[in-house]
């Protein structure tokens, strides 16, 4: 089967992306670019860099800029996935939704209207499960978004290891986070993955925090060999 | 033992993760369990569990509805058994219910009829169908939502249909299901 994944460049779709094309053909990636950096259903942190991935992963990508209000934004969602079918002949498209029945839900609901497969592979998945499976699977993802106290501007930047999951789920049994970022306290942006042909370098980056949230970004990257 | 079937449209498919999965960990807080593609179920596997779960489908898979004679052990087993979405609508298969096509997507409110044991009040559940089961009079009508219905359940056999996925907002009608007494 002939998939599109919405991709956004954060640990969930390229771990959802990696699930698919484990059991079917990945041919495209989707990623919607919100202009809303609070927007309900795209991750926005460092989203330019899904470029870089796509290269990285030798897919063509369909972009498609929103100007992220709220139903106007899953318009635009439809009219990419419409788009991937028509040049791609995508019959299905996967997203990296755990828990989020607001994004499953309207995801399942264009694809209805277009005739196509949806799929969650990480739909209900434990939260520390799902952190480790990044490390077994070898994935080198960065902290590029955090968004509740007590997060604070050291986690920026800071690469997911062993460590850091023990950090996530002693906060989850302090103040209630959820360790994967399901309740939207991190973001995260991947620079290698097993289907990476090349990895990401980060050349240059801004750290900007404020209240109780911040964000890493990534104003300059390459892609080097593995 | 739970016995827990895969309605998957192949064996080892991507819908695993979202539709078997999920039911597996609630389950497997309460008793073993064993998984099953449909393709695959034995006379065996159904003697040695204790109960059998049917899983949902993503909503463009209706490959078990067209192939009921997989499903003919369900007329037989004395074995309590939960069909969920496409499991429900499998069980409606075999018993000879109609097909109404029926879309729900999202959180749907559901309304108790009967008191049963598995909802205690009216709720919400998430659902994912595209279509429902008209009940023949073998079996009674527990809930509905306002579009269709919701909760069967057998007049005589220990079999049980959810149409909505309580593994997504409502685990604890698979616990309960599996603490019923046979």
């Amino acid at each position: 089967m002939r998939l599109g994944v919405l991709f956004s460049g954060g640990k969930d779709s390229t771990l959802a992306l990696h699930l698919a094309a484990e059991k079917e053909e990945v041919v495209c990636l989707i990623t919607i670019l919100s202009k809303n950096k609070e927007s309900f259903m795209y991750h926005t942190p460092n989203i330019e860099i899904s470029a870089l991935q796509a290269e990285a992963l030798g897919l063509p990508q369909i972009t498609k800029t929103t100007p992220g209000e709220k139903e106007k934004e899953l318009a635009d969602l439809e009219d990419a996935i419409a788009e991937a079918a028509r040049k791609f002949q995508i019959e299905g498209v996967v997203t990296g939704a755990v828990e989020s029945v607001y994004q499953a839900e309207r995801v399942q609901r264009i694809c209805n209207q277009l005739g196509l497969w949806c799929f969650n592979p990480l739909w209900k998945k434990d939260q520390k499960a799902l952190l480790e499976e990044l490390l077994k699977k070898r994935f080198k993802v960065i902290i590029s978004g955090v968004f509740a106290y007590p997060l604070d501007e050291k986690w920026l930047g800071k690469q997911i290891d062993n460590k850091l999951i023990d950090r996530l789920v002693d906060l989850q049994q302090k103040y209630g986070l959820s360790p994967a970022g399901e309740g939207g306290e991190i973001e995260t942006t991947v620079l290698d993955a097993p289907l990476f042909k090349k990895k990401i370098e980060v050349l240059d980056y801004s750290v900007e925090f404020k209240g109780n949230s911040g964000v890493f970004i990534i104003k300059q990257a390459r892609l080097v060999s593995k | 033992m739970i016995l827990v079937v895969d309605m998957n449209w192949k064996k080892d498919s991507l819908g695993f993760y979202e539709f078997v999965l999920p039911i597996v960990t609630i389950a497997k807080t309460q008793d073993e369990c064993i998984v099953k593609h449909f393709l695959e179920v034995t006379n065996q596997d159904l003697s040695r569990c204790d109960r059998v779960i049917l899983s949902g489908t993503a909503l463009k898979d209706t490959a078990t509805l067209s192939q009921p004679e997989k499903f003919m052990w369900l007329r037989e087993t004395e074995k309590p058994v939960l069909g969920i979405c496409a499991g429900m609508e499998t069980i409606g298969v075999v018993f000879g219910m109609r097909f109404i096509r029926c879309l729900e997507i999202g959180m749907t409110q559901i309304k108790m009829l009967k008191e049963n044991p598995f909802f205690y009040e009216d709720s919400k559940a998430y659902s994912l169908h595209s279509y429902c089961v008209e009940p023949s009079g073998d079996f009674y009508v527990w809930a509905k939502s306002t579009k269709c219905v919701q909760i069967i359940k057998h007049k005589i056999k220990p079999i049980y249909g959810a149409l909505f996925h309580p593994e997504v907002r409502n685990p604890e009608i698979i616990k309960r299901f599996i603490l019923l007494k046979s």
